[in-house]
């Protein structure tokens, strides 16, 4: 009953936190209390009506074959019918699950974290709007409709990361966040375009049909590059590298919604479009290639800055970019499931992790530097708890959600390529490493004398409560019921646990955990001789691998020389043809109104002149015709 | 005998004579003159056509009528215009009616 509603009223689900935007927006907001519970009942009613959606998914059979598709036309000219609809499998059924159920989470975190914001009604319309993009993304059953969420998603993000605008780094993090997304999107329009004009549809059954047979016709190379291009738009938007520079900065938004960006709502879209479009993806070779690389080194990229990041948003945010790199390694390789899986549990543990952090913030009044938190434990013993367990998750420490994703990662990308294994299990222990300094600097040692930490309030501990308990069973429960039967593409995936590659992950985390514990723990401080060793490495990593300056040196030098030169262009080229046909005309008319005397004499004498000289025309011609050249 | 080129020459000195004054004539009243000299050249050259063409129509007549209606009004509409302006300006000389220009 519940699930039959639910399936067929999908739309409600982007739908009613839409609303929740509209009315608050319009309405609500001089009236903060009542907004933020509009926005929270709107967003339960959704995960209900998301939970049930999953039921039906379960007890009515709908596979990865036979979704559930309800479309109607949205507007249609000729040669192009744009639809808009509902598409249900139990990919996007599980997105669903996953992304309203942090969105509440998170929203009703925020009650707690906001308060005292002046902007505490607008920011729960914003968040409501931003979960409903996310989720009309996420149900999109064609590319345009995915393209237009797509987009709204971009615009949210950079109206929650320039959150506080008075600040101008803020501001800047923000227009860095759509710009360079937009980068991306640009390629990725590109690509849609492309594949309307040589499929003749967006649709995704259709396309999905529609391209390996074009490919089996025509050979993979040209569509390698149309894969290429859409593939620029999850570049951008899962921060792969290089695209990743707006990821890090985007943490100057408050901590909910970097626990919503980077959970649930924006990064995961571009792995998600991929996922989506993966019957496209994985008949060219050739893309599947660039992506389990680009995958596997931006993991690793993103570990190796992590490494030594001070900021404890700044580490979280360079984790989720790597954790992202695992999700698109998991894709290249060909293992939606294990991709799906790990987007899944990353989410929790790592909405938990920014939830946690954001606790912290807020107890310590945004004093972000973990060097200068340290004994919070004491402090803190709850959030301290939950943030262990998120810890031990991303590490992939069993029985931990983060164990079961990340083997079946590891696994698939055994099976094709051993360079891939061995930079994903080094990038596994980079993660245990810097996330258990992380744990050990801000949470034992010395208390700092300075800080007045206390415990925060039900109200943000209670979801990150949901959190931790979801980043212990996450993994194990959906394994054991077969996650891989639903969630796949292909044949149904069943992935026993590979008992060499499990026990060689957690026996690389542990030596992580050894290693930060060996440098970090109780209460010593080795890190800065370390450092003092590792010179260029050290500053290598500290400083971003330096792709910020490059960009800005590349900036400042190319595109401001470029601008310049344009500009001169414009100034003595396009205005010059401009301005010289204006001073022509002038000057010509200069010279003609000397004609124009006023004196009626003077027309009348160039009227006879004229006509004595027609006259004298035709007669010579007329002459010399009727005359026979007598003339 | 007097034939159609007398009438003819009649009729073309008249217009030489009408044109030299219209383009010579200070004095607008003399101008207007010049241009009813004109038209009654064109008036006889009608008449003389009509008279020594074989048809029996009397369009050339008929048009010449025309012609001196229309003279009249126009006569009627130019020394108005002509006594406007004499009022309007204090004066009749074509040589300063040169402000319909730029």
């Amino acid at each position: 009953m519940w699930a039959d509603f639910s399936l067929h009223h999908a739309w409600l689900i982007p739908l009613l936190p839409a609303l929740a935007f509209a009315i608050i927006s319009f309405f609500l907001l001089r009236s903060p209390w009542l907004a933020a519970r509009l926005a929270i009942a709107a967003m339960g009613s959704a995960f209900l009506i998301a939970l049930g959606v999953g039921w039906a998914v379960v007890s009515k059979g709908i596979t990865v074959e036979a979704p559930f598709v309800m479309k109607t036309v949205w507007f249609s000219m000729p040669g192009l019918v744009a639809s808009m609809g509902v598409l249900i499998d139990p990919i996007s059924a599980m997105m669903l699950f996953v992304v309203s159920l942090i969105s509440f989470l998170v929203l009703i975190y925020s009650t707690g974290y906001m308060t005292d914001d002046p902007g505490y009604a607008r920011f729960f319309a914003f968040m409501s709007l931003f979960a409903a993009s996310m989720l009309a993304m996420v149900i999109a059953t064609n590319f345009l409709q995915m393209f237009v969420f797509w987009e709204l998603v971009g615009l949210c993000s950079y109206l929650l990361i320039g959150w506080y605008f008075q600040k101008i780094s803020a501001r800047e993090a923000g227009k860095k966040a759509f710009m360079t997304t937009r980068i991306g999107d640009f390629g990725l329009l590109l690509g849609i375009l492309f594949l309307q004009i040589a499929f003749g549809t967006l649709d995704f059954g259709e396309l999905a049909v529609k391209v390996p047979a074009y490919v089996q016709q025509n050979g993979a190379a040209l569509l390698t590059c149309v894969a290429l291009l859409l593939f620029a738009g999850p570049i951008a938007k899962s921060g792969q590298f290089p695209l990743h520079v707006w990821l890090p900065d985007a943490m100057e938004g408050p901590t909910p919604v970097s626990a919503l960006i980077h959970a649930a709502t924006m990064v995961v879209a571009g792995v998600y479009l991929v996922a989506r479009a993966f019957a496209i993806f994985s008949v060219l070779p050739g893309a599947m290639t660039v992506i389990a690389w680009l995958g596997c080194f931006t993991a690793l990229f993103a570990a190796a800055i992590a490494l030594t990041q001070r900021e404890i948003k700044r580490i979280l945010a360079f984790s989720t970019i790597s954790q992202l790199g695992y999700m698109m390694l998991a894709l290249g390789v060909g293992s939606l499931t294990a991709s799906m899986f790990h987007l899944m549990t990353h989410a929790f543990f790592k909405a938990l992790l920014f939830l946690g952090a954001g606790s912290i913030l807020h107890a310590l009044h945004d004093k972000a530097d973990i060097f200068e938190m340290g004994g919070l434990r004491k402090s803190m013993p709850a959030t301290c708890a939950m943030m262990g367990i998120a810890v031990l998750a991303i590490a992939g420490i069993p029985p931990f959600a983060g164990f079961f994703s990340k083997d079946e990662i590891l696994v698939a990308a055994a099976h094709v390529s051993t360079p891939l294994y061995i930079g994903a299990s080094f990038t596994a222990f980079l993660t245990a490493f810097y996330m258990a300094r992380l744990f050990l600097v801000a949470f034992f040692g010395e208390e700092n004398p300075h800080n007045h930490a206390h415990e925060s309030g039900m109200s943000m501990l209670a979801p990150m409560g949901v959190l931790a308990v979801l980043s212990v069973i996450a993994g194990i429960v959906p394994f054991t019921m077969g996650f891989g039967d639903w969630v796949r593409f292909g044949p149904a995936h069943h992935a026993g646990i590979d008992w060499g590659i499990a026990s060689a992950s957690t026996l690389i985390a542990l030596a992580g955990f050894g290693l930060a514990w060996a440098i970090y723990g109780g209460g010593a401080r080795r890190s800065d001789a370390i450092a003092k060793q590792a010179g260029v490495l050290y500053s290598l990593s500290l400083n971003k691998f330096y792709i910020d300056e490059i960009y800005q040196w590349f900036n400042r030098n190319i595109v401001t020389g470029l601008a310049r030169v344009l500009y001169w262009v414009d100034l003595n080229v396009v205005d010059g043809i401009v301005d010289g046909a204006a001073q022509k005309s002038g000057a010509v008319g200069a010279i003609l109104r000397r004609f124009q005397t006023g004196q009626t004499q003077h027309y009348v004498a160039l009227m006879l002149m004229a006509t004595v000289m027609l006259t004298l025309i035709l007669a010579i011609t007329a002459g010399a015709v009727a005359g026979g050249g007598k003339i | 005998m007097i034939g159609l080129s007398h009438y003819l020459l009649v009729g073309a000195a008249l217009f030489g004579l009408g044109l030299f004054g219209l383009l010579t004539k200070r004095n607008l009243i003399a101008v207007l003159m010049s241009i009813e000299l004109m038209l009654n050249s064109v008036n006889i050259n009608l008449v003389a056509f009509s008279r020594y063409s074989a048809t029996d129509a009397a369009a050339g007549q008929v048009f010449s009528l025309f012609i001196i209606a229309v003279a009249a009004a126009e006569v009627a509409v130019g020394l108005a215009l002509a006594y406007a302006i004499y009022r309007g300006r204090d004066t009749v000389s074509v040589d300063e009616m040169n402000w319909l220009k730029w």
